[in-house]
């Protein structure tokens, strides 16, 4: 926040005189709100419809084909998709892009509040720190992926899912989350820090009794971005994560070979946990503000 | 010494103690892989997957004597301006809609997020969602068929670079949002009705006031689309059926026949390009202020 920001009071202007100004006709409404109206829901429309598509065709049944009209009702090609080795190892995949996602958000979590506490104040070099994040934001993903397959290959060592996947995603997830945490940062207030300095409190108390209770909810975000984009990581993974696939690999693979619903079937599914993982995070922000403004009293 | 130089020497000691983790990470796995990829791209491959240490410049000669590498930059720059484009009014018309136009602010923030969670699913699944309503017998088709617009289906729709620019903004038109959303939010209210009082039209408004306080919002998710988009080559693969190549699908082919130095130099030369057009953009607003405000 700017000192000036901070210096003018509050907006004293209502919400209504503003609007009003903005749309200065009888019906309170300018004709630009129906286009762009009309604009957002067009938009949500095709965010959200392409996607409900192909979670409606994923339960056609045996005889289902890639487009509508719809064939039967059933759950065939999920069966299929867990059953038949065909396919691949879905399975396994599942299993290890979540193992991979949540170590990468603990790690992406803890790491991003480290360097939002940093960033807080300048240092010398902190340029040079924050202009190698974007870089490592800005890259192509490909580029990355095959200076690491290149380096281990010049060290000896064999990628593994576990391993260089973890590091090659962490470049991923790491500028995002801290990103988030600049944001988050930028509205956390020095003061309640001071005060509990003033009181005598360490530094590993001000940070576990103070500032990680503040920013909680900012943090719950932060774990979101790195489970998130973790969980869906394509390129960076590819040369990184050796012999055995992660999740978005095998449905990279699908793909390019496989013409059934099937694939619509672990779209479904991977999308089912990626909205629960959503949920999960967008819920506990909603609980811990609530529980705050229960607290404090109205005024 | 001063007490404040002590305070001063604190703060950096500890600056640097925080950041240490970070570096840990950005060292290993973006500095070091992209000095070995510039190391590489002056190898000589041996046919067979290794790395011949004999420096020489013929990977980077091949690259530029070969039309198909503008013919590759080409395709994939004007894929990236169309992306831009398209993202850019779209995601602009989002947030100013979100901003200035919902007056509660509670549904602001709600269709706000309705717009961010497909973010975070799988970018791959958005992507092939389009096959059911775009394909020769997919729904765009058929409903055209039937209310008599069209005779044949229309075959541009699918496995195109139509289909590829829709592929792309879909996907993208949320960094667009946030960050434009994000500077829209924090326009003072009152010098819009200022500049009414003193009698600016509502066309004044948006050029003079809301355009260049957006301006920074803009910026910042140009660098996100623009990165992306040169960064990308599994839309372009799959989406135009083929028919369209990308720098960084030459370089997975590259890749995939073992011809490592010839993908390494066609690695430098992207990531050159790339770093250029993000630095012409950073040229235009200071990040890290921005979201630091």
């Amino acid at each position: 926040m700017t000192a000036a920001g901070r210096a003018l009071p509050p907006p004293a202007v209502s919400k209504a005189v503003v609007a009003r100004a903005l749309a200065p006709r009888a019906s309170g409404r300018p004709w630009t709100y129906y286009v762009l109206l009309a604009v957002f829901l067009l938009y949500l429309l095709a965010l959200y419809g392409p996607m409900i598509c192909i979670y409606i065709l994923s339960f056609q049944d045996v005889r289902g084909g890639l487009v509508f009209p719809m064939k039967g009702f059933s759950l065939h090609w999920f069966v299929d998709l867990f059953a038949q080795v065909r396919t691949g190892d879905v399975k396994g995949a599942f299993d290890r892009s979540i193992k991979l996602a949540v170590i990468v958000t603990v790690i992406t979590v803890v790491v991003s509040f480290l360097a939002g506490l940093a960033f807080r104040r300048r240092f010398r070099g902190d340029g040079i720190v924050f202009y190698l994040m974007i870089g490592s934001l800005v890259a192509p993903g490909l580029v990355l992926s095959l200076g690491v397959g290149l380096l281990l290959q010049y060290v000896g060592v064999e990628g593994r899912w576990y391993t260089s996947a973890i590091g090659a995603q962490l470049s991923w997830t790491l500028p995002f989350g801290v990103l988030v945490m600049f944001a988050v940062m930028s509205r956390f207030d020095r003061a309640w820090e001071e005060a509990a300095y003033d009181l005598g409190a360490t530094r590993w108390q001000v940070i576990r009794l103070v500032v990680i209770p503040i920013l909680a909810p900012g943090l719950v975000a932060v774990a979101l971005f790195g489970f998130t984009l973790s969980y869906d990581e394509f390129a960076r993974t590819l040369q990184t994560a050796g012999s055995l696939n992660t999740l978005p690999l095998e449905i990279w693979t699908m793909t390019l070979n496989v013409t059934s619903p099937s694939l619509y079937a672990l779209g479904t599914v991977t999308t089912i946990i990626s909205f629960v993982i959503i949920a999960i995070c967008l819920g506990t922000i909603a609980v811990i503000q609530k529980r705050r403004a229960s607290r404090v009293p109205a005024s | 010494l001063a007490k404040g130089d002590i305070v001063a020497a604190r703060d950096r000691i500890f600056g640097w103690l925080y950041v240490t983790p970070l570096m840990l990470v950005l060292l290993p796995f973006f500095v070091a892989p992209i000095l070995v990829v510039l190391a590489a791209s002056f190898f000589q491959s041996d046919g067979y997957g290794g790395l011949i240490a004999d420096p020489t410049l013929q990977n980077y000669v091949d690259i530029f004597s070969r039309t198909l590498t503008f013919n590759l930059y080409a395709e994939t720059i004007k894929f990236t301006v169309l992306t831009w484009l398209f993202s850019m009014i779209i995601g602009f018309w989002v947030a100013y809609f979100l901003v200035f136009h919902v007056r509660n602010p509670l549904l602001a923030i709600g269709l706000f997020l309705l717009c961010t969670v497909p973010f975070w699913t799988s970018n791959i699944i958005r992507m092939i969602s389009w096959i059911p309503l775009l394909g020769k017998e997919g729904l765009i088709n058929m409903a055209l068929l039937r209310l008599g617009v069209v005779h044949q289906p229309l075959e541009f729709l699918l496995f195109s670079g139509f289909a590829v620019v829709v592929a792309y903004v879909h996907q993208l038109t949320i960094f667009m949002i946030v960050p434009i959303f994000n500077a829209m939010s924090r326009i003072d209210k009152r010098v819009v009705e200022a500049a009414l009082d003193a009698g600016a039209s509502r066309l004044d408004i948006m050029r003079m006031i809301i355009l260049p306080l957006s301006k920074n919002g803009i910026a910042l998710g140009s660098i996100f689309v623009v990165s992306i988009v040169m960064g990308d080559f599994f839309v372009i693969k799959v989406m135009s059926g083929g028919g369209s190549a990308s720098v960084v699908g030459a370089l997975y082919e590259d890749v995939g026949v073992l011809q490592y130095p010839s993908a390494a130099a066609s690695a430098v030369v992207l990531t050159i390009l790339v770093t250029m057009l993000v630095a012409l953009i950073l040229r235009t607003v200071d990040v890290r202020k921005e979201l630091a405000r």
